[in-house]
């Protein structure tokens, strides 16, 4: 296996088609995805390799093809339906929910439904209220769901080819504005996934843990230097899998640091971070120095105005002075 | 001139048809002695429907319905102690008792459920129509919805992708007339259901849903017509549901003499008793041997539900993620 260095959303472009090729009951539907070649050019290529039977436009009707996607993988297909963006998913929530996450549990074990929802998701720039809502939560809330939110375009790809192998509904929250960073982490072994539900330590620190996902991670790892300037060592943890979470290997990073803040972009009540709060406080209570502190988007709906946008999201500044209140450094 | 309907396919219909009414009074008795809660939607009138359409299906075709779901259970030959299990919510039903009155499926069946949500099986039912083209495996998609959930916008978002991919199957409107407590009249501007996938050029018909010969033949046309690549095909079904949305509705929206002028005027059951002994010339007893039957089947039902245990409290957390699958 090497490792080269490509964007994200080549990442996921190779991600599919080798699943695509792998796999004949895979396909991949959604608004723009094929002739197109996808309104991020995700899918770029796909139609001419695969052709439109593998590659499927669909009309803009978010709650149908949602639906007809969780049919066809009663049916014993294996669908990737991209919503163009996560927002869109609000259409076709009933379908998402209460079809593909519960019908499993309610056959008593008989149905399944190997699906996977995809897209960007959360702010990208200056797109408004009804544009840059982050799911994680959301989805992360219901049970019959594993809900994948990567980072890096290693990441990105080995974990879609592990959601569209796996047997249940997976949420794969990306970012638009990852789309086009390099990493230089992405496999080229076709045969290498990564398991859902593992959590990755990117920087080591022994003062405070920082947990993050998504677009998020690359701003607690510039808060992570800042912080080594001023003497702290932070512990960055990607998290990677928002549903299952893995709160072992967040847990034992308290238990070296003593102290945690977590990062998302989303707003505060009932987040992830209030569920990880939740989980020290079950499972780590007796390692914790300092409370807990969330680093959050602003409560309110994204503001269109590029000074109110930048205030509603957390910036590296924040995520460093958040760091230290936890270590009980003065703020600077 | 030859019958619609030979002797033997005429009794194993009346068979279900019978199966289900008998079914569904001893459903509703349970229900009043507290063994079922929760909802429970009964298809007494509407039997001809789902045994008219079920019988003219091949192994590989698919089914879906919503929650008045018990008739398509039993005409899809599944077990009726396993359905009438899964009501009482014991380890013996269909779902393990995870599901109840609502949420069954079998696999070996071909029944994919069962869904709560009105009109949400649409596109799933459409989905697997995508499915069955997808592997070319000849099979039709039958997706049954009531008057109800045809004002759900997803019936035209499903309707749409159906015409336009030219997917195979057949969507079952089974008008009886009633969304809960509201009438057709006072739901739908313009009821005519089975004309509504004319802007997507699907063609449809209006059908007595209460006559098996009637329904059984429109399903034929609309069928052969799915099976051959020409896409979705719209069935309307004019029936009538004797009882209650569920079982606590006591149906006031409606007169008595409505509902007793249809029971005996155009009964499916009585209807196509009648049509055996005079035009089959089937003899009586024989099918008094099928109603003798069926007792003894029902009865046998009901002591399942009753004795199957309880499902074991270790599964409650069960079937909630498959897992070690991955291919």
């Amino acid at each position: 296996m090497t490792l080269i260095s490509m964007t994200v959303r080549e990442a996921l472009r190779d991600a599919m088609a080798e699943e695509i090729r792998r796999d004949e009951t895979v396909f991949l539907m959604g608004e723009e995805v094929a002739e197109y070649n996808g309104a991020y050019k995700v899918s770029q290529g796909l139609l001419d390799e695969f052709g439109p039977k593998r590659i499927v436009d669909t009309p803009i009707t978010e709650h149908g093809f949602a639906g007809l996607g969780v049919g066809a993988a009663f049916g014993g297909l294996r669908p990737i339906i991209e919503f163009m963006t996560f927002n869109f998913s609000m259409q076709a929530m009933d379908q998402i929910i209460n079809s593909a996450a519960k019908t499993l549990y309610m056959s008593g074990g008989q149905m399944g439904c190997p699906i996977v929802f995809r897209g960007p998701n959360g702010a990208a720039s200056r797109v408004g209220a009804q544009h840059s809502h982050c799911f994680a939560s959301l989805y992360a809330h219901c049970p019959g769901l594993k809900v994948i939110s990567p980072y890096s375009a290693g990441d990105a790809k080995a974990l879609l080819k592990a959601a569209i192998r796996d047997p249940n509904p997976v949420i794969f929250l990306e970012n638009e504005l990852l789309y086009g960073q390099h990493f230089d982490d992405v496999s080229d072994d076709p045969d290498h996934v990564l398991p859902i539900g593992k959590a990755l330590v990117r920087r080591e620190g022994k003062d405070v843990t920082l947990t993050a996902f998504s677009i998020m991670v690359g701003k607690a790892l510039q808060a992570a230097d800042l912080l080594a300037e001023q003497g702290i060592e932070a512990e960055v943890i990607d998290l990677r899998t928002i549903r299952p979470l893995d709160t072992e290997t967040i847990v034992q990073s308290v238990k070296k640091t003593n102290r945690i803040v977590s990062i998302e972009e989303s707003w505060p009540f009932a987040g992830i971070g209030s569920e990880i709060a939740a989980l020290m406080m079950e499972q780590a209570f007796d390692y914790l120095d300092a409370p807990l502190i969330r680093v959050t988007g602003a409560d309110v709906p994204m503001p269109y105005a590029a000074n109110l946008e930048h205030l509603a999201l957390p910036q590296v500044e924040t995520i460093v002075e958040a760091a230290k209140t936890a270590c009980y450094r003065t703020p600077s | 001139m030859p019958n619609a309907i030979s002797k033997d396919e005429a009794l194993k219909a009346y068979h279900e048809m019978l199966l289900i009414r008998r079914f569904e009074e001893r459903a509703g008795q349970l229900y009043g002695m507290g063994l079922i809660a929760g909802f429970c939607h009964l298809y007494s009138g509407q039997e001809a429907v789902v045994v008219g359409i079920q019988s003219i299906l091949k192994p590989q075709d698919t089914v879906i319905t919503a929650y008045r779901d018990h008739g398509h259970m039993l005409a899809c030959e599944m077990d009726p102690k396993g359905v009438m299990a899964e009501l009482t919510g014991r380890s013996g039903g269909y779902s393990k008792g995870k599901g109840g009155s609502m949420h069954m499926f079998s696999r070996e069946k071909n029944f994919f459920g069962g869904h709560g949500i009105v009109g949400a099986q649409v596109p799933i039912g459409t989905g697997l129509a995508f499915a069955h083209k997808y592997k070319e495996d000849g099979g039709v998609c039958i997706t049954y919805m009531g008057d109800g959930a045809a004002n759900q916008g997803q019936v035209y978002e499903s309707y749409n992708m159906a015409s336009l991919w030219k997917l195979p199957v057949v969507y079952v409107v089974e008008n009886n007339h009633y969304g809960m407590g509201t009438s057709v009249e006072r739901s739908s501007a313009g009821p005519n259901y089975y004309g509504r996938g004319q802007g997507w050029g699907i063609p449809g018909e209006l059908v007595d849903g209460m006559e098996l010969l009637k329904v059984k033949e429109a399903a034929r046309r609309a069928v052969d017509y799915a099976r051959s690549g020409k896409g979705p095909y719209i069935l309307e079904m004019d029936t009538y549901r004797y009882r209650g949305h569920s079982m606590s509705d006591p149906a006031k929206y409606r007169s008595k003499e409505e509902v007793e002028g249809v029971k005996e005027k155009r009964d499916p059951i009585d209807h196509f008793r009648t049509y055996m002994l005079k035009t089959l010339k089937i003899p009586e007893d024989q099918i008094k041997d099928i109603e003798e039957e069926i007792k003894t089947v029902v009865l046998e039902a009901v002591e399942f539900a009753k004795t199957s245990p309880e499902p074991d409290p270790s599964e409650l957390y069960t079937d909630v993620l498959k897992e070690g699958e991955n291919v």
